[in-house]
């Protein structure tokens, strides 16, 4: 590390000025990134990670502005840089990769044309040396069928191959940095596992420096040789890797580490420790560490009097701590699982029962169109659910989770099958005319925090409505039970009065699980709770879940693509994969072998915060098919990995029941999945 | 309304909307003369003086008189129609986008056929049929203009319906009325009052150009139109009896079509 770094931020210092006057959002920030290092920035939402990216290229718009200290790339000062040394820099020097791909693409052009821009651009290169380069590019992100690809349009393409082409562009002009602003933040977790493989490979080729921002632990790890943990604009711990996860120092990053579930995380065993509060906006700056009302260890005096200082730990080098009291913290020890003995709780009654549902979706013809194949989005599903246990449902997208739970809440009807609800036949009964009884029973919690509360009325106005809707209650005992379940869901109750525009995405799914509580269901299906939330918050969002699901003795369906959330909450755990249930079973059954191809695939791609249990991935090749044309086999047949034969396409597995429960569809039988599976992970 | 300030083209609008409603409400007071009061002296020169500061019109009629007092029909008829088109095209066009089927397929079917209609024939048919009254003109602006608020509420209906506080708002049993008008259309709001600002200014044209064709409010009561069509013969010799309507009709237009590209600033900016 000898060399001059590639990029340097010295004590810079960024302010967005708006309405409010001058906002601060970065009060001043160093570090250095040397040739070829991967350097991760992590934290929460509205850190800075992304400001600090976009400064690197000056492309922070009309409204921020470097306002103090120097950002140096390649030995020059970003802000002396005039538009047109800019544009040259931008594209060919540093590339930059962002979250969304289709953001990043133009629609209307081929992606043959936009791979072929840059190197044409920017070294003058003609039509047929840029595409051979182009062609040498794809082959490089591992795209398959180069020539067809290049012909193709963006939207022909599917999320994972538009963000492999994003990085071919990004790398097709060798530049020097590469910041790759949460590039796999939208993806599946397998097509996620392959990209980060992919940059980590690339970099290595190519000895790239990259900036890699990501509020995923997990990603970091896999693909980065240091990190850089942010905290309000400041980076609050550096150091490599594996100082870092090995040694936390900073509170805020111990917190980061502890409120993450993980794959070997259990309800029972290490409960989710979440960080109190919300990063505090950057107009209301605290004196001293901006973290110190959210820490646990802070020190009224020394933590909250003056700047703190960013000190490098004695025993470490390259580990700096902005921390007053980083010295005398304990070490910090990996919350894991005792493991073994897990008191089973004894089976309650059946509250849901799904017996061989499908759903499919004819495709509306147009006017002069003709008609299609339907969708086939449930395929024959079969899964039962006791009163107090928590079902997890978990799969990538398209794979009919979603579909299943809207079933289930009646916002959409069966096309064949059976579910019953607590006794009741429900399979082919919208909502709209369910009796009042049965709407009580089941009740839902949604995804998207910004839209699960109507923007035009209060959270109390949102509660209330359903209580005296489900409840008949009206006048001071519905604004009683108002207040009641905003304490059961931790709220004080003067947040009954705003509306969601006035609460954290946190505060907006409170409510919304407050009001889904309002009927006192038996059933609560929650679509994706937590997945739009930040880590701190996700904690303690399911930290409340299973508290409830616990007092009440509900059942909750917990629908979910984190496999990591899905090991520390469920009970039981189904694995969908194109509308089919593949593995089915106890939570600490599916999550050791045998397991499903497809769980087994899953499993493999999670990104773990740990840099000691990174195992080898199994790449899922092959195309998904289209939910129209599902093949006559297995649905995974295209991509398995241990595909045995012709005997995947063309016969349905057999439905291979294990000891306690446990189902696997696989033409392998278990005990040959377990050898195989227990031999890979020796390796 | 704190929210207008902070844009000046919103500020500018309201206060030019603004000045015309005190104009109009204070007409009886501000107006030098009757409005339909003739002034045979001034008839044997007719330009602006100090007797009549816009000047008379051919029958020696005071032109700032009647631009007074013909502010207060258009400040009333025009916001009316406006707020019969919105609540009937808001009432089609959320059934439409949230119903679908059948429904759906009648309304925009039905709205397609008014709006492909050519509209001055409308008007005249209808008004010369029915008469030409305030009411009736009010009528016939609503139904016209219902289809396209029709559109745009059916529009954000198709996307607002998707929402998960209609899911959860079916979850809990409402009925399709209550879903439409308090979950639904409150988040409606903001594109439509913008629309409503600027159809206020275009129903202002039409109003000026039912008067012009002689179907607009009866005379000898002043009306802008009917102001410009009594006297556009003259231009050549005369043009301030035409030009000052014209001008009146001008600014009330900006004023409302500036309130609304301010609502709509001051809308994408929060």
């Amino acid at each position: 590390m000898t060399d001059t770094p590639i990029l340097a931020l010295e004590n810079a210092r960024i302010s967005y000025f708006g309405r409010a006057g001058e906002v601060n959002v970065i009060p001043g920030l160093s570090f250095a990134l040397a040739p070829g290092e991967a350097l991760g920035l992590v934290g929460e939402s509205g850190c800075g990670k992304s400001t600090v990216a976009l400064s690197i290229v000056r492309y922070l718009g009309r409204a921020g502005r470097i306002v103090g200290g120097r950002i140096v790339f390649e030995g020059r000062d970003i802000a002396a840089m005039t538009e047109s040394e800019l544009r040259a820099m931008r594209g060919r020097r540093v590339a930059m990769v962002y979250q969304d791909p289709m953001a990043s693409l133009n629609p209307v052009m081929t992606v043959g044309r936009q791979l072929m821009e840059v190197p044409m651009l920017h070294e003058g290169l003609d039509e047929r040396a840029a595409r051979a380069r182009a062609l040498e590019m794809l082959a490089e992100v591992r795209l398959q069928d180069g020539e067809s690809v290049l012909g193709r349009y963006p939207h022909q393409l599917s999320g994972g191959q538009q963000q492999r082409i994003v990085i071919a562009m990004a790398l097709i002009a060798e530049p020097a940095l590469l910041i790759m602003d949460e590039p796999t933040t939208g993806l599946d977790v397998t097509v996620e596992a392959a990209v980060l493989d992919l940059v980590r490979e690339l970099r290595q080729r190519h000895d790239t420096s990259v900036l890699f921002i990501s509020h995923n632990l997990g990603t970091v790890v896999r693909v980065c040789d240091r990190i850089g943990v942010m905290y309000a604009g400041e980076l609050v711990e550096e150091g490599s890797i594996r100082q870092v996860f090995k040694n936390p120092r900073h509170p805020y990053t111990r917190g980061l580490l502890d409120c993450l579930p993980s794959l070997g995380r259990d309800k029972r065993q290490a409960p989710l420790v979440p960080i109190p509060g919300q990063v505090a906006p950057a107009l209301a700056r605290p004196v001293g560490c901006g973290f110190a009302s959210r820490c646990a260890h802070v020190e009224p005096g020394p933590c909250t009097s003056h700047a703190i200082p960013v000190l490098p730990l004695a025993d470490e080098a390259g580990h700096q701590v902005q921390c007053v009291r980083a010295a005398e913290l304990l070490r910090w020890e990996r919350k894991r699982s005792a493991g073994g003995a897990v008191t089973e709780r004894p089976s309650g009654e059946i509250t849901l029962k799904i017996d061989g549902l499908e759903k499919l979706y004819r495709q509306r013809r147009g006017l002069f169109g003709s008609g299609r194949a339907p969708v086939r989005a449930l395929n024959g599903i079969d899964l039962v659910a006791t009163r107090g246990e928590t079902l997890a449902i978990v799969g990538e997208s398209g794979c009919g989770k979603s579909t299943l739970a809207k079933v289930l809440a009646g916002l959409e009807t069966a096309s064949a099958g059976h579910v019953q609800l607590e006794g009741t036949e429900v399979a082919s009964a919208r909502v709209e005319s369910r009796p009042l009884a049965l709407k009580r029973t089941i009740q839902m919690v949604f995804q998207n925090p910004d839209s699960t509360l109507n923007p035009s009325h209060s959270a109390g106005y949102a509660i209330g409505r359903a209580l005296r809707r489900l409840r008949r209650l009206s006048g001071s005992d519905e604004a009683s039970e108002v207040t009641r379940l905003l304490d059961v869901v931790k709220l004080p109750p003067e947040l009954a009065g705003r509306k969601p525009d006035r609460l954290s995405g946190g505060q907006k799914q409170r409510v919304a699980i407050a009001r889904a509580l309002a009927g006192n269901p038996d059933v609560i299906v929650a679509d994706e709770p937590v997945s739009a939330l930040d880590v701190s918050v996700q904690a303690s969002i399911i930290n409340l879940l299973n508290e409830i699901q616990a007092e009440r003795d509900a059942t909750l369906i917990f629908i979910s693509h984190d496999l990591s959330v899905v090991r520390y909450l469920a009970d039981h755990v189904a694995v969908m994969y194109l509308g089919a249930v593949v593995e089915f079973g106890r939570a600490t059954d599916v999550f050791a072998p045998p397991f499903h191809p497809y769980t087994e695939a899953l499993l493999s791609a999670v990104p773990v915060p740990d840099p000691d249990a990174q195992g080898a991935r199994i790449v899922l090749e092959g195309p998904l098919p289209s939910a129209t044309e599902l093949p006559t086999g297995c649905p995974f047949t295209t991509r398995c990995p241990r595909r045995v034969g012709a005997i995947c396409d063309e016969t349905p597995p057999p439905e291979q029941a294990l000891p306690g429960g446990h189902r696997i569809a696989c033409h392998i039988s278990g005990e040959e999945l377990a050898r195989l599976q227990n031999a890979r992970a020796r390796e | 309304m704190t929210a207008i300030r902070h844009s000046t083209t919103a500020t500018v609008g309201v206060a030019i909307v603004l000045a015309w409603v005190v104009l109009a409400g204070l007409a009886p007071l501000l107006a030098p003369y009757a409005p339909n009061a003739t002034d045979l002296a001034a008839l044997a020169n007719t330009t602006p003086s100090r007797a009549h500061w816009l000047g008379t019109d051919h029958l020696g009629r005071d032109i700032l008189s009647r631009i007074l007092w013909g502010a207060r029909p258009v400040l009333v008829i025009a916001p009316l129609a406006v707020l019969g088109a919105t609540a009937l095209g808001s009432l089609l066009g959320l059934a439409a986008g949230y119903k679908r089927g059948w429904l759906d397929l009648a309304v925009t079917r039905a709205c397609d056929i008014v709006l492909s209609f050519p509209v001055i024939i409308l008007y005249m048919i209808i008004l010369t049929h029915f008469g030409s009254s305030a009411w009736n003109i009010i009528g016939v602006l609503t139904l016209t203009k219902a289809p396209i608020i029709a559109r745009i509420v059916r529009g954000l209906t198709l996307e607002l319906r998707e929402r998960e506080y209609v899911a959860a708002a079916k979850m809990r049993g409402e009925s399709s009325l209550y879903i439409m008008l308090v979950e639904i259309l409150p988040n409606a709001r903001g594109p439509l009052i913008v629309d409503m600002c600027l159809r206020t200014g275009y129903n202002i044209i039409i109003i000026g150009v039912l008067g012009f064709l002689g179907i607009g409010l009866p005379p000898p009561d002043p009306d802008w139109g009917g102001m410009v069509k009594d006297t556009y013969g003259m231009m050549s010799v005369w043009p301030h009896m035409a030009l000052f309507p014209c001008a009146a009709i001008s600014s009330l237009v900006i004023g409302f079509n500036l309130l609304a590209v301010g609502l709509r600033e001051i809308g994408l900016r929060d």
